[in-house]
Protein backbone atom coordinates (compact mmCIF):
# COMPACT_ATOMS: atom_id res chain seq x y z
CA UNK A 1 0.00 0.00 0.00
CA UNK A 2 1.15 3.49 -0.76
CA UNK A 3 1.86 5.82 2.11
CA UNK A 4 1.38 9.54 2.48
CA UNK A 5 5.14 9.86 1.96
CA UNK A 6 4.87 8.22 -1.48
CA UNK A 7 1.97 10.47 -2.42
CA UNK A 8 3.59 13.61 -1.07
CA UNK A 9 6.71 12.89 -3.14
CA UNK A 10 4.55 12.76 -6.29
CA UNK A 11 2.58 15.86 -5.31
CA UNK A 12 5.73 17.82 -4.55
CA UNK A 13 7.49 16.74 -7.75
CA UNK A 14 4.53 17.97 -9.82
CA UNK A 15 4.34 21.18 -7.82
CA UNK A 16 8.07 21.84 -8.27
CA UNK A 17 7.89 21.19 -12.01
CA UNK A 18 5.01 23.63 -12.29
CA UNK A 19 6.86 26.29 -10.28
CA UNK A 20 9.87 25.96 -12.62
CA UNK A 21 7.68 26.21 -15.71
CA UNK A 22 5.97 29.28 -14.27
CA UNK A 23 9.36 30.89 -13.67
CA UNK A 24 10.28 30.13 -17.30
CA UNK A 25 7.23 32.03 -18.47
CA UNK A 26 4.53 29.35 -18.74
CA UNK A 27 1.01 30.67 -18.17
CA UNK A 28 -0.53 30.20 -14.72
CA UNK A 29 -2.91 27.25 -14.46
CA UNK A 30 -6.13 28.46 -12.88
CA UNK A 31 -8.07 25.16 -12.89
CA UNK A 32 -7.30 21.67 -11.55
CA UNK A 33 -5.41 19.30 -13.82
CA UNK A 34 -7.76 16.66 -15.20
CA UNK A 35 -4.76 14.31 -15.45
CA UNK A 36 -3.51 14.27 -11.86
CA UNK A 37 -2.32 10.78 -10.94
CA UNK A 38 -1.88 11.39 -7.18
CA UNK A 39 -5.70 11.29 -7.02
CA UNK A 40 -5.76 7.62 -8.02
CA UNK A 41 -9.40 7.54 -9.12
CA UNK A 42 -8.61 10.10 -11.83
CA UNK A 43 -6.20 7.82 -13.69
CA UNK A 44 -8.86 6.14 -15.86
CA UNK A 45 -11.31 9.03 -15.65
CA UNK A 46 -9.58 11.89 -17.43
CA UNK A 47 -9.73 12.57 -21.17
CA UNK A 48 -6.36 11.96 -22.84
CA UNK A 49 -7.16 14.25 -25.77
CA UNK A 50 -7.06 17.95 -25.07
CA UNK A 51 -10.39 19.68 -24.69
CA UNK A 52 -11.69 20.83 -28.07
CA UNK A 53 -12.07 24.57 -28.35
CA UNK A 54 -15.62 25.54 -29.26
CA UNK A 55 -17.48 28.81 -29.43
CA UNK A 56 -20.55 28.51 -27.24
CA UNK A 57 -23.75 28.62 -29.25
CA UNK A 58 -27.39 29.41 -28.57
CA UNK A 59 -28.49 27.20 -25.67
CA UNK A 60 -24.99 27.31 -24.14
CA UNK A 61 -25.22 31.10 -23.88
CA UNK A 62 -28.19 30.78 -21.52
CA UNK A 63 -28.62 29.13 -18.18
CA UNK A 64 -31.57 27.27 -16.77
CA UNK A 65 -33.76 29.51 -14.62
CA UNK A 66 -34.32 28.82 -10.93
CA UNK A 67 -36.43 30.77 -8.50
CA UNK A 68 -38.08 30.79 -5.12
CA UNK A 69 -40.52 28.20 -6.40
CA UNK A 70 -37.55 25.81 -6.56
CA UNK A 71 -35.94 26.51 -3.20
CA UNK A 72 -37.53 27.24 0.18
CA UNK A 73 -35.83 30.03 2.14
CA UNK A 74 -35.27 27.68 5.10
CA UNK A 75 -33.08 25.39 2.97
CA UNK A 76 -30.20 27.85 3.54
CA UNK A 77 -30.08 26.90 7.24
CA UNK A 78 -28.63 23.41 7.67
CA UNK A 79 -29.01 23.57 11.44
CA UNK A 80 -32.83 23.59 11.53
CA UNK A 81 -33.69 20.61 9.36
CA UNK A 82 -34.39 18.27 12.28
CA UNK A 83 -35.98 18.41 15.72
CA UNK A 84 -32.81 19.19 17.65
CA UNK A 85 -29.61 21.20 17.29
CA UNK A 86 -26.77 19.47 15.43
CA UNK A 87 -23.47 18.84 17.21
CA UNK A 88 -20.47 20.98 16.36
CA UNK A 89 -19.34 24.50 15.76
CA UNK A 90 -22.14 26.60 14.21
CA UNK A 91 -20.89 28.76 11.32
CA UNK A 92 -22.19 31.21 8.75
CA UNK A 93 -20.78 30.96 5.23
CA UNK A 94 -21.63 33.91 3.03
CA UNK A 95 -20.34 35.62 -0.08
CA UNK A 96 -21.14 36.53 -3.65
CA UNK A 97 -21.32 34.75 -6.97
CA UNK A 98 -19.74 36.96 -9.67
CA UNK A 99 -18.96 36.48 -13.33
CA UNK A 100 -15.52 37.11 -14.80
CA UNK A 101 -16.35 40.77 -15.35
CA UNK A 102 -17.35 41.19 -11.72
CA UNK A 103 -21.07 41.30 -12.47
CA UNK A 104 -23.21 39.75 -9.74
CA UNK A 105 -24.99 36.54 -10.71
CA UNK A 106 -28.47 37.25 -9.40
CA UNK A 107 -31.33 34.82 -8.83
CA UNK A 108 -29.29 31.69 -9.45
CA UNK A 109 -29.14 28.33 -7.68
CA UNK A 110 -26.41 27.51 -5.14
CA UNK A 111 -26.33 23.99 -3.70
CA UNK A 112 -24.03 22.75 -0.91
CA UNK A 113 -23.33 19.44 0.80
CA UNK A 114 -20.87 18.43 3.49
CA UNK A 115 -19.82 16.04 6.23
CA UNK A 116 -20.97 16.60 9.82
CA UNK A 117 -18.76 17.89 12.64
CA UNK A 118 -17.27 14.41 13.08
CA UNK A 119 -16.27 14.12 9.44
CA UNK A 120 -19.07 11.73 8.52
CA UNK A 121 -21.36 12.03 5.50
CA UNK A 122 -24.88 10.73 5.73
CA UNK A 123 -24.24 9.02 2.35
CA UNK A 124 -24.49 5.25 2.65
CA UNK A 125 -21.14 4.77 0.92
CA UNK A 126 -19.38 6.62 3.73
CA UNK A 127 -18.14 3.90 6.08
CA UNK A 128 -15.93 6.13 8.26
CA UNK A 129 -16.61 4.95 11.83
CA UNK A 130 -17.44 8.41 13.16
CA UNK A 131 -20.90 9.16 14.54
CA UNK A 132 -23.79 10.22 12.35
CA UNK A 133 -25.72 13.15 13.76
CA UNK A 134 -29.50 12.61 13.80
CA UNK A 135 -29.91 16.39 13.67
CA UNK A 136 -27.68 17.03 10.68
CA UNK A 137 -28.12 16.00 7.04
CA UNK A 138 -25.58 18.36 5.50
CA UNK A 139 -27.49 19.56 2.42
CA UNK A 140 -28.46 23.16 1.68
CA UNK A 141 -29.71 25.30 -1.18
CA UNK A 142 -30.37 28.94 -1.82
CA UNK A 143 -31.08 31.42 -4.62
CA UNK A 144 -28.60 34.31 -4.92
CA UNK A 145 -29.83 37.83 -4.16
CA UNK A 146 -29.87 40.76 -6.63
CA UNK A 147 -26.23 41.48 -5.69
CA UNK A 148 -25.20 37.84 -6.25
CA UNK A 149 -25.07 37.17 -2.51
CA UNK A 150 -25.63 33.83 -0.83
CA UNK A 151 -25.64 32.92 2.87
CA UNK A 152 -25.77 29.58 4.65
CA UNK A 153 -25.92 28.70 8.33
CA UNK A 154 -24.33 25.33 8.99
CA UNK A 155 -21.88 23.34 11.14
CA UNK A 156 -18.15 23.35 10.52
CA UNK A 157 -17.44 20.01 8.83
CA UNK A 158 -14.75 17.68 10.16
CA UNK A 159 -11.81 16.26 8.24
CA UNK A 160 -12.27 12.63 7.22
CA UNK A 161 -10.18 9.69 6.05
CA UNK A 162 -10.44 8.20 2.57
CA UNK A 163 -8.86 5.32 0.73
CA UNK A 164 -6.62 7.02 -1.83
CA UNK A 165 -3.55 5.81 0.11
CA UNK A 166 -2.67 4.79 3.68
CA UNK A 167 -3.55 7.55 6.14
CA UNK A 168 -5.19 9.79 3.54
CA UNK A 169 -7.31 12.56 5.07
CA UNK A 170 -9.37 15.18 3.31
CA UNK A 171 -9.12 18.73 4.68
CA UNK A 172 -12.46 19.97 5.99
CA UNK A 173 -14.54 21.29 3.09
CA UNK A 174 -18.01 22.15 1.87
CA UNK A 175 -19.03 21.10 -1.65
CA UNK A 176 -20.53 23.96 -3.69
CA UNK A 177 -22.50 23.77 -6.94
CA UNK A 178 -23.26 26.97 -8.86
CA UNK A 179 -24.89 28.14 -12.07
CA UNK A 180 -24.08 31.34 -13.91
CA UNK A 181 -25.96 33.25 -16.55
CA UNK A 182 -24.62 30.87 -19.20
CA UNK A 183 -24.40 27.10 -19.02
CA UNK A 184 -20.67 27.30 -19.87
CA UNK A 185 -20.17 28.85 -16.40
CA UNK A 186 -21.50 25.79 -14.58
CA UNK A 187 -19.17 24.87 -11.72
CA UNK A 188 -18.95 22.33 -8.91
CA UNK A 189 -16.14 22.92 -6.45
CA UNK A 190 -15.13 22.69 -2.78
CA UNK A 191 -14.65 25.46 -0.22
CA UNK A 192 -11.97 25.01 2.42
CA UNK A 193 -11.20 26.65 5.77
CA UNK A 194 -8.15 28.85 6.39
CA UNK A 195 -5.00 27.38 7.92
CA UNK A 196 -5.78 23.69 7.38
CA UNK A 197 -2.64 21.60 7.98
CA UNK A 198 -3.87 18.95 5.54
CA UNK A 199 -3.63 21.21 2.46
CA UNK A 200 -0.12 20.11 1.37
CA UNK A 201 -1.04 16.44 1.77
CA UNK A 202 -4.32 16.37 -0.15
CA UNK A 203 -4.17 15.30 -3.82
CA UNK A 204 -7.59 16.81 -4.58
CA UNK A 205 -6.66 20.27 -3.33
CA UNK A 206 -3.18 19.95 -4.84
CA UNK A 207 -4.58 19.00 -8.27
CA UNK A 208 -4.71 22.77 -8.65
CA UNK A 209 -0.95 23.19 -8.99
CA UNK A 210 -0.94 26.99 -8.76
CA UNK A 211 -0.85 28.36 -5.22
CA UNK A 212 -2.80 31.53 -6.07
CA UNK A 213 -5.50 29.43 -7.74
CA UNK A 214 -5.68 27.02 -4.77
CA UNK A 215 -6.03 29.97 -2.42
CA UNK A 216 -9.23 30.95 -4.24
CA UNK A 217 -10.94 27.93 -2.69
CA UNK A 218 -10.13 28.96 0.88
CA UNK A 219 -12.71 31.05 2.75
CA UNK A 220 -11.64 33.95 4.99
CA UNK A 221 -12.64 34.23 8.61
CA UNK A 222 -14.79 37.36 8.78
CA UNK A 223 -15.61 38.80 12.19
CA UNK A 224 -18.19 41.09 10.59
CA UNK A 225 -20.15 37.98 9.63
CA UNK A 226 -19.75 36.44 13.06
CA UNK A 227 -22.89 36.77 15.16
CA UNK A 228 -22.54 37.39 18.93
CA UNK A 229 -23.38 34.39 21.12
CA UNK A 230 -24.29 32.44 18.00
CA UNK A 231 -21.95 31.57 15.11
CA UNK A 232 -18.54 32.25 13.52
CA UNK A 233 -18.57 33.82 10.07
CA UNK A 234 -16.64 32.87 6.93
CA UNK A 235 -16.63 34.79 3.70
CA UNK A 236 -16.07 33.21 0.30
CA UNK A 237 -16.75 34.77 -3.11
CA UNK A 238 -16.98 32.68 -6.26
CA UNK A 239 -15.94 33.97 -9.67
CA UNK A 240 -17.39 32.12 -12.65
CA UNK A 241 -15.72 32.05 -16.05
CA UNK A 242 -16.22 35.17 -18.16
CA UNK A 243 -19.44 35.61 -20.01
CA UNK A 244 -19.44 35.10 -23.78
CA UNK A 245 -22.80 36.56 -24.61
CA UNK A 246 -22.97 40.12 -25.92
CA UNK A 247 -24.79 41.86 -23.11
CA UNK A 248 -27.35 44.52 -23.84
CA UNK A 249 -26.69 47.78 -22.06
CA UNK A 250 -29.53 47.21 -19.63
CA UNK A 251 -28.35 43.73 -18.70
CA UNK A 252 -24.80 44.98 -18.21
CA UNK A 253 -25.93 47.86 -16.02
CA UNK A 254 -28.39 45.71 -14.10
CA UNK A 255 -30.91 47.38 -11.84
CA UNK A 256 -29.02 50.70 -11.95
CA UNK A 257 -29.59 50.86 -15.70
CA UNK A 258 -33.32 50.45 -15.27
CA UNK A 259 -33.55 53.62 -13.20
CA UNK A 260 -32.38 55.94 -15.93
CA UNK B 1 -18.22 49.15 -20.10
CA UNK B 2 -15.80 47.18 -22.22
CA UNK B 3 -12.70 47.95 -20.20
CA UNK B 4 -13.70 46.21 -16.94
CA UNK B 5 -10.93 44.24 -15.28
CA UNK B 6 -11.35 40.50 -15.74
CA UNK B 7 -11.44 38.51 -12.53
CA UNK B 8 -9.73 35.14 -12.41
CA UNK B 9 -12.27 32.31 -12.17
CA UNK B 10 -12.51 30.13 -9.08
CA UNK B 11 -11.16 26.61 -9.77
CA UNK B 12 -13.52 23.66 -9.96
CA UNK B 13 -13.07 20.47 -7.94
CA UNK B 14 -14.33 16.92 -8.27
CA UNK B 15 -17.94 16.26 -7.29
CA UNK B 16 -16.52 13.43 -5.15
CA UNK B 17 -18.30 10.24 -4.10
CA UNK B 18 -20.88 11.65 -1.70
CA UNK B 19 -23.20 13.86 -3.81
CA UNK B 20 -25.88 11.16 -3.85
CA UNK B 21 -27.90 12.51 -0.93
CA UNK B 22 -27.55 16.13 -2.06
CA UNK B 23 -27.71 16.72 -5.81
CA UNK B 24 -30.46 14.28 -6.89
CA UNK B 25 -34.08 15.37 -6.41
CA UNK B 26 -37.47 13.94 -7.26
CA UNK B 27 -38.05 13.69 -11.04
CA UNK B 28 -34.65 15.28 -11.66
CA UNK B 29 -34.23 13.33 -14.92
CA UNK B 30 -37.82 13.87 -16.13
CA UNK B 31 -37.89 17.08 -18.17
CA UNK B 32 -41.30 15.74 -19.16
CA UNK B 33 -43.36 13.11 -17.41
CA UNK B 34 -42.67 9.73 -19.07
CA UNK B 35 -45.47 8.87 -21.49
CA UNK B 36 -46.24 12.50 -22.33
CA UNK B 37 -46.96 12.79 -26.08
CA UNK B 38 -43.75 13.78 -27.82
CA UNK B 39 -41.52 12.67 -24.97
CA UNK B 40 -38.48 10.50 -25.70
CA UNK B 41 -35.93 8.62 -23.68
CA UNK B 42 -32.30 9.72 -23.83
CA UNK B 43 -30.13 7.01 -22.37
CA UNK B 44 -26.59 5.74 -22.42
CA UNK B 45 -23.68 4.31 -20.51
CA UNK B 46 -20.68 6.09 -19.03
CA UNK B 47 -17.31 4.31 -19.43
CA UNK B 48 -13.82 4.85 -18.04
CA UNK B 49 -10.52 4.39 -19.87
CA UNK B 50 -10.41 0.69 -19.01
CA UNK B 51 -13.82 0.08 -20.59
CA UNK B 52 -15.49 -0.33 -17.18
CA UNK B 53 -18.80 1.38 -16.54
CA UNK B 54 -18.78 4.32 -14.13
CA UNK B 55 -21.54 4.12 -11.53
CA UNK B 56 -20.63 7.28 -9.60
CA UNK B 57 -21.18 9.93 -12.24
CA UNK B 58 -23.94 12.50 -12.51
CA UNK B 59 -25.01 14.28 -15.70
CA UNK B 60 -26.90 17.43 -16.51
CA UNK B 61 -28.60 18.31 -19.77
CA UNK B 62 -29.78 21.73 -20.94
CA UNK B 63 -31.67 22.10 -24.19
CA UNK B 64 -34.22 24.07 -26.19
CA UNK B 65 -37.78 22.79 -26.51
CA UNK B 66 -39.10 20.86 -29.53
CA UNK B 67 -39.58 24.11 -31.46
CA UNK B 68 -36.01 25.25 -30.80
CA UNK B 69 -37.07 27.85 -28.25
CA UNK B 70 -34.74 28.47 -25.31
CA UNK B 71 -36.94 28.21 -22.24
CA UNK B 72 -36.42 30.44 -19.20
CA UNK B 73 -38.95 28.82 -16.86
CA UNK B 74 -38.28 28.16 -13.19
CA UNK B 75 -39.52 25.01 -11.50
CA UNK B 76 -36.91 22.37 -12.37
CA UNK B 77 -36.40 21.36 -8.72
CA UNK B 78 -40.12 21.09 -7.96
CA UNK B 79 -41.54 19.73 -11.20
CA UNK B 80 -45.25 20.20 -11.75
CA UNK B 81 -45.38 17.61 -14.53
CA UNK B 82 -46.41 20.16 -17.17
CA UNK B 83 -43.77 22.90 -17.33
CA UNK B 84 -40.82 22.16 -19.59
CA UNK B 85 -37.76 23.90 -18.11
CA UNK B 86 -35.16 22.49 -20.51
CA UNK B 87 -32.84 21.35 -17.73
CA UNK B 88 -32.43 18.02 -15.96
CA UNK B 89 -30.02 16.00 -13.87
CA UNK B 90 -29.51 12.23 -13.87
CA UNK B 91 -27.43 10.08 -11.54
CA UNK B 92 -25.75 7.22 -13.33
CA UNK B 93 -26.95 3.92 -11.86
CA UNK B 94 -25.00 0.90 -10.58
CA UNK B 95 -24.60 -0.45 -14.11
CA UNK B 96 -23.25 2.84 -15.45
CA UNK B 97 -26.49 3.70 -17.27
CA UNK B 98 -28.25 7.07 -17.18
CA UNK B 99 -31.74 7.93 -18.44
CA UNK B 100 -33.56 11.19 -19.16
CA UNK B 101 -37.12 11.72 -20.34
CA UNK B 102 -37.15 14.76 -22.61
CA UNK B 103 -38.09 15.95 -26.10
CA UNK B 104 -36.07 16.10 -29.29
CA UNK B 105 -34.57 19.58 -29.21
CA UNK B 106 -35.57 21.79 -32.13
CA UNK B 107 -33.09 23.88 -34.14
CA UNK B 108 -32.49 27.23 -32.45
CA UNK B 109 -32.00 28.79 -35.87
CA UNK B 110 -33.40 27.71 -39.20
CA UNK B 111 -31.12 25.05 -40.68
CA UNK B 112 -29.03 24.61 -37.50
CA UNK B 113 -28.27 21.11 -36.21
CA UNK B 114 -30.21 20.58 -32.95
CA UNK B 115 -28.17 19.48 -29.94
CA UNK B 116 -28.42 19.08 -26.19
CA UNK B 117 -25.72 20.63 -24.00
CA UNK B 118 -24.28 18.20 -21.44
CA UNK B 119 -22.20 18.64 -18.26
CA UNK B 120 -20.50 15.54 -16.82
CA UNK B 121 -19.49 15.17 -13.17
CA UNK B 122 -17.94 12.07 -11.55
CA UNK B 123 -15.87 10.87 -8.66
CA UNK B 124 -12.29 10.85 -9.97
CA UNK B 125 -13.06 13.55 -12.51
CA UNK B 126 -11.21 16.66 -11.33
CA UNK B 127 -13.50 19.20 -12.98
CA UNK B 128 -16.79 19.04 -14.86
CA UNK B 129 -16.65 18.34 -18.56
CA UNK B 130 -18.88 19.93 -21.19
CA UNK B 131 -19.99 18.18 -24.32
CA UNK B 132 -22.93 18.04 -26.75
CA UNK B 133 -25.22 15.36 -28.05
CA UNK B 134 -26.62 15.92 -31.55
CA UNK B 135 -29.69 14.33 -33.09
CA UNK B 136 -28.67 11.88 -35.85
CA UNK B 137 -31.11 13.15 -38.48
CA UNK B 138 -30.53 15.90 -41.05
CA UNK B 139 -27.11 15.17 -42.56
CA UNK B 140 -27.04 18.55 -44.26
CA UNK B 141 -27.36 20.46 -40.98
CA UNK B 142 -24.83 18.18 -39.26
CA UNK B 143 -22.34 18.74 -42.09
CA UNK B 144 -22.67 22.52 -41.71
CA UNK B 145 -22.37 22.56 -37.93
CA UNK B 146 -19.31 24.63 -36.89
CA UNK B 147 -18.24 22.26 -34.12
CA UNK B 148 -18.85 18.97 -35.93
CA UNK B 149 -17.17 20.15 -39.12
CA UNK B 150 -14.05 21.05 -37.11
CA UNK B 151 -13.62 17.41 -35.98
CA UNK B 152 -12.19 14.29 -37.62
CA UNK B 153 -14.94 11.83 -38.62
CA UNK B 154 -14.09 9.31 -35.88
CA UNK B 155 -14.18 11.99 -33.19
CA UNK B 156 -17.26 13.67 -34.66
CA UNK B 157 -19.13 10.38 -34.31
CA UNK B 158 -18.84 10.54 -30.50
CA UNK B 159 -21.21 13.52 -30.38
CA UNK B 160 -24.06 12.08 -32.44
CA UNK B 161 -26.72 9.97 -30.75
CA UNK B 162 -28.20 6.78 -32.20
CA UNK B 163 -31.94 6.73 -32.87
CA UNK B 164 -33.60 3.76 -31.18
CA UNK B 165 -36.53 1.84 -32.76
CA UNK B 166 -38.86 3.29 -30.08
CA UNK B 167 -37.90 6.84 -31.08
CA UNK B 168 -35.51 7.36 -28.17
CA UNK B 169 -31.87 8.32 -28.30
CA UNK B 170 -28.87 6.34 -27.13
CA UNK B 171 -25.62 8.15 -26.49
CA UNK B 172 -22.67 6.75 -24.53
CA UNK B 173 -19.93 8.76 -22.85
CA UNK B 174 -16.34 7.55 -22.84
CA UNK B 175 -14.14 9.60 -20.54
CA UNK B 176 -10.91 8.12 -21.91
CA UNK B 177 -9.40 5.84 -24.52
CA UNK B 178 -10.82 4.39 -27.72
CA UNK B 179 -13.86 6.36 -28.84
CA UNK B 180 -13.14 9.03 -26.23
CA UNK B 181 -15.99 11.54 -26.26
CA UNK B 182 -15.12 15.03 -27.49
CA UNK B 183 -15.17 17.37 -24.51
CA UNK B 184 -15.29 21.11 -24.99
CA UNK B 185 -13.33 24.12 -23.85
CA UNK B 186 -15.28 27.37 -24.12
CA UNK B 187 -12.48 29.75 -23.13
Amino acid sequence: METQQDLSAEINAMGDAYARALKDGAPAETQPRLDYAPYRSSILRHPTKSLHHADPETIELYSPAFGHQDVHALEADLTIQHNGEPQGERIIVAGKVLDGDGRPVAGQLVEIWQANASGRYIHKRDQHPAPLDPNFTGVGRCITGPDGSYRFTTIKPGAYPWKNHVNAWRPAHIHFSMFGTEFTQRIVTQMYFPGDQLFPLDPIYQSIVDQDARDRLVASYDHNLTEPEWALGYNWDIVLTGSKRTWTENEALGAAGDEE
Amino acid sequence: MSTTTKLVPTPGQTVGPFYGYALPFEKDNELLAPGTPGSIRLQGTVFDGGGATIPDAILEIWQPDAEGKIVQQTGSLVRDGYTFTGWGRASVGHSGVYTFTTVNPGPTESGAAPFISVAVFARGLMNRLFTRVYLPENDEALAKDPLLSSLDPDRRRTLIARRDPDGGLTWDIRLQGEGETVFLDFR
